[in-house]
């Protein structure tokens, strides 16, 4: 019921999924073993004059009907409720309404969009001057609580009833997995018995793709989109925006086993390091990435050698592409794991990556199914890592899995998922 | 798993009073201070604005101060001065970092024309007229300066603060929840060394829409935070606080003399207000476990009405105690507030003394042996820090 360091171990006993692929934990796994892709052009707004016109979309019941689009900060609390609903329906902790712990939240900073300016303007006689806005939208209460940072998680907290203040928390594209590792954290600490640690993150609307495009950070393979993202093979180019929610019920083993809950498996170790190289780029020479990897399976009390495969980064940018390489070279030797990509399917699902990668290393270990990573037509010389080429491999005995997770602005954060012991 | 006692050796401040713990003990120690306040740039609403900072000296590269707006460099520099204070500048590449974050500053030039030039143009016209505008008017360096977990990147960057790097965001709660969550780990042994905290850049139209949106913004006149009749509203600072946390054992290996101990940290968010907001705060006063003797109180209130209810509600329990209420001369700085609180308690503590009342409604001046900072967040967020003199 301890890990090496006399610390509680700290048990999965539900997962809650939402991607491009589906909402639903098993519909989304489903597809992700079949290769299949979840990247299509966008259809929510116009995207003439863009450089990039695909992504990974979510669209939610009344959307798919015809109503306008949300915008993110909404899309946002939908799919975790959703991924949070599904997650407590597995585990069958607390009862409706009362959550016995903590929630976590690892979410994309949110603000007002332009269909909110525009309707402001409008109202303000056609001056979208700051003063004449600020003016007519005083007491608009429902813009105030959309669009605190505070607002996703207040909702949340209250619907679930999960106990203290929610914490709700950003290190970019690391921000699922750092939700998790504040999970693990707290009950380690006998903070709780139990904890909700959720990613989530619905940014694919106008303004938030040309920035990220001005960044040029994404690939504008536009005419094939679920050929667009290609990680760890020769003619990526770009990563794939995309969206989507996983929520995990975690709960200290003693907590799980006493209740007779089925425990889906471990979260053996947390490893991060910051990097101070740049702001998008990572040190060449991958001290941060490396010292990450090593942390984490430092934490789980494990050597490299007992990790069986590696739930990667992968974000389909040559810059990562590189960096991963390094990392797993460095860390595993000549003889890495296998490693393979999600995001080759569902995009790079930003806040939410770290948890959903998560998620689904924990599905590769209850089916012993390694994800493969598609769009795998050139291997790329300088990439000396087997990534599970375009079909899912059946494996036996996996054990222990690596996920990583890399993000803008130096934050990078490893977890080691293990089986249930 | 033996908890361990937390110091603080280093506080970065920075507020519309200027810079510095001398300048703030100065300012604060002597009755009479007056807030520093631009009624016009804003208005109608006044905000207590940045003081001159010389970047240089925290920000030596010039190319990093271009890849950041006010607000990152403001943390950026805070974060500096705590590093400095604590004489860890060689500790930074196992030095811990939370920071708590809002959003960076918008472009406001671009979101007026668009928003004047769209506003009225038929829906299924709007979006590639929006597209062009935005892929050819927006600065592609200003999306790292707008997003919330730079702050923490650009102190990594020009600090060299890589222990690991985590950014909250949830206004006022997040920052209380910032310096909690850094101190457990110290507590428990994640490291010997850390930093926290926060920045509020109150110059920005962007800001004042959103917190204007809910009511929360004072309106007309400069006037203290308990006396804001009616919708009341808080008055923005601009505020840059951050802590270096250590260990005691990490202090007093290194050398290093703590301003103060940091007894505890305790947070709650209680669903409503004002009732259920003060109670949850008295069980966080309970769970910190201190006498209420000779207790003196640096108080973050907003001057928003609810919650400056459910604080007054909460603060009546405590008799004699000396209240200041902080943001009457400081602002309110929505993340940075309840770092700079705890700053400020270190450094009464440290220099042996307390702060005269700060607001009209200010009370006790008996002595003050243990400083509680309160944190109620202006929707919602209740949070306790427990400040003692360092052994």
């Amino acid at each position: 019921m301890k890990d090496h360091l006399g610390r509680p171990l700290v048990a999965v006993t539900g997962i809650g999924i939402v991607t491009p692929l589906g909402w639903g934990r098993e519909e989304s796994w489903a597809a992700l073993k079949a290769g299949k892709s979840g990247i299509s052009r966008i259809r929510r707004f116009a995207v003439d004059k863009l450089r990039t016109t695909i992504a990974g979309t979510v669209e939610l019941p009344e959307e798919a009907e015809g109503a306008p689009p949300v915008s993110a900060a909404v899309r946002v609390e939908r799919m975790a409720e959703a991924a949070v609903t599904e997650a407590l329906a597995q585990a069958k902790l607390g009862t409706a309404g009362a959550f016995p712990g903590p929630l976590m939240l690892g979410m994309p900073p949110v603000e007002l969009e332009w269909p909110q300016r525009f309707e402001l303007a409008r109202q303000a006689n056609g001056s979208g001057a700051y003063p004449a806005i600020t003016q007519v939208a005083t007491g608009r209460r429902d813009i105030y609580e959309t669009f605190m940072f505070g607002g996703v998680g207040e909702r949340l907290a209250a619907r679930f009833g999960t106990t203290g203040a929610p914490i709700a928390l950003t290190t970019a594209c690391a921000t699922g997995a750092s939700a998790i590792q504040m999970a693990v954290e707290a009950i380690q600490r006998g903070e709780s018995d139990a904890a909700i640690a959720l990613g989530t993150d619905g940014s694919v609307q106008p303004e938030a793709v040309i920035r990220f495009s001005l960044l040029s950070a994404l690939t504008a393979r536009n005419d094939a989109p679920e050929k667009a993202s290609r990680p760890f093979e020769k003619s990526r180019d770009g990563f794939v925006m995309s969206e989507g929610a996983a929520a995990l019920i975690l709960e200290s083993l003693e907590h799980a086993t006493a209740r007779g809950a089925e425990v889906l498996g471990i979260i053996a170790g947390c490893g991060e390091r910051a990097d101070s190289f740049h702001r998008t780029r990572s040190n060449p020479d991958g001290h941060a990435i490396i010292g990450a990897m090593r942390n984490a399976i430092t934490d789980a009390g494990l050597e490299p050698a007992d990790i069986g495969y590696v739930n990667a980064h992968g974000t389909s940018t040559p810059e990562n592409d590189k960096m991963e390489t390094l990392g797993m070279r460095a860390v595993f030797g000549d003889a890495p794991p296998p490693i393979s990509s999600n995001k080759s399917m569902i995009g790079h699902t930003l806040s939410a990556a770290g948890a959903l990668e998560a998620a689904f290393s924990l599905l590769t270990i209850r089916d012993q199914v390694l994800p493969p990573t598609i769009n795998h037509d050139e291997p790329d010389p300088t990439v000396m890592l087997d990534v599970v080429p375009n079909v899912a491999r059946p494996v036996s005995g996996l054990k222990h899995v690596l996920s990583n997770s890399f993000g803008f602005g130096g934050q990078n954060v490893c977890l080691v998922v293990s089986a249930a012991p | 798993m033996k908890k361990q006692d937390v110091v603080i050796t280093g506080i970065g401040l920075v507020s519309s009073l200027g810079e510095g713990p001398d300048a703030h003990w100065d300012a604060l120690s002597q009755p009479g201070t007056k807030p520093v306040v631009d009624e016009a740039t804003f208005a109608p609403y006044p905000v207590h604005p940045l003081p001159a900072l010389s970047l240089d000296k925290q920000i030596p590269k010039k190319g990093d101060q271009r890849q950041m707006e006010p607000w990152q460099r403001l943390g950026t520099y805070a974060a500096g001065l705590a590093i400095d204070q604590a004489g860890a500048r060689d500790l930074v590449s196992d030095m811990h970092l939370i920071v708590a974050a809002g959003g960076g500053e918008r472009d406001i030039a671009v979101d007026e024309a668009v928003a004047t030039a769209l506003c009225t143009t038929p829906a299924e016209e709007t979006g590639p007229i929006l597209n062009e505008k935005l892929g050819t008017e927006l600065r592609p360096t200003l999306f790292l300066a707008q997003l919330s977990n730079l702050l923490a990147g650009n102190i990594s960057i020009v600090h060299g603060v890589t222990g690991s790097s985590r950014t909250f965001m949830g206004e006022e709660a997040a920052a209380a929840d910032a310096v909690r969550i850094a101190a457990a780990r110290l507590s428990e042994g994640r490291g010997g060394i850390a930093l926290v905290g926060g920045a509020y850049a109150s110059q920005r139209w962007d800001l004042a829409l959103l917190y204007g949106s809910g009511n929360a913004l004072w309106r007309g006149p400069f006037a203290p935070v308990s006396a804001r009749p009616g919708d009341g509203g808080f008055v923005g600072g601009a505020l840059g606080a951050f802590l270096v946390l250590e260990t005691a054992e990490h202090a007093a290996g290194r050398g290093a003399t703590p301003l103060a101990k940091l007894s505890g940290v305790a947070t709650d968010a209680a669903h409503n207000r004002p009732n259920p907001s003060a109670a949850a705060a008295k069980a966080l006063w309970q769970k910190l476990g201190a006498p209420s003797g000779s207790l003196g109180v640096l108080s973050g209130m907003t001057g928003v009405p609810d919650a400056r209810a459910a604080e007054e509600e909460f603060l009546a329990g405590f008799g004699d105690a000396a209240i200041r209420r902080t943001g009457t001369l400081l602002g309110h700085g929505v993340e940075a507030t309840f770092p700079a609180n705890v700053a400020l308690g270190a450094l009464a503590l440290s220099r042996g003394g307390f702060y005269p009342a700060m607001d009209p409604a200010d009370a006790g001046d008996g002595a003050v042996e243990r400083i509680l900072v309160t944190g109620f967040g202006q929707w919602r967020g209740e949070a306790l820090a427990l400040l003692e003199r360092a052994a």
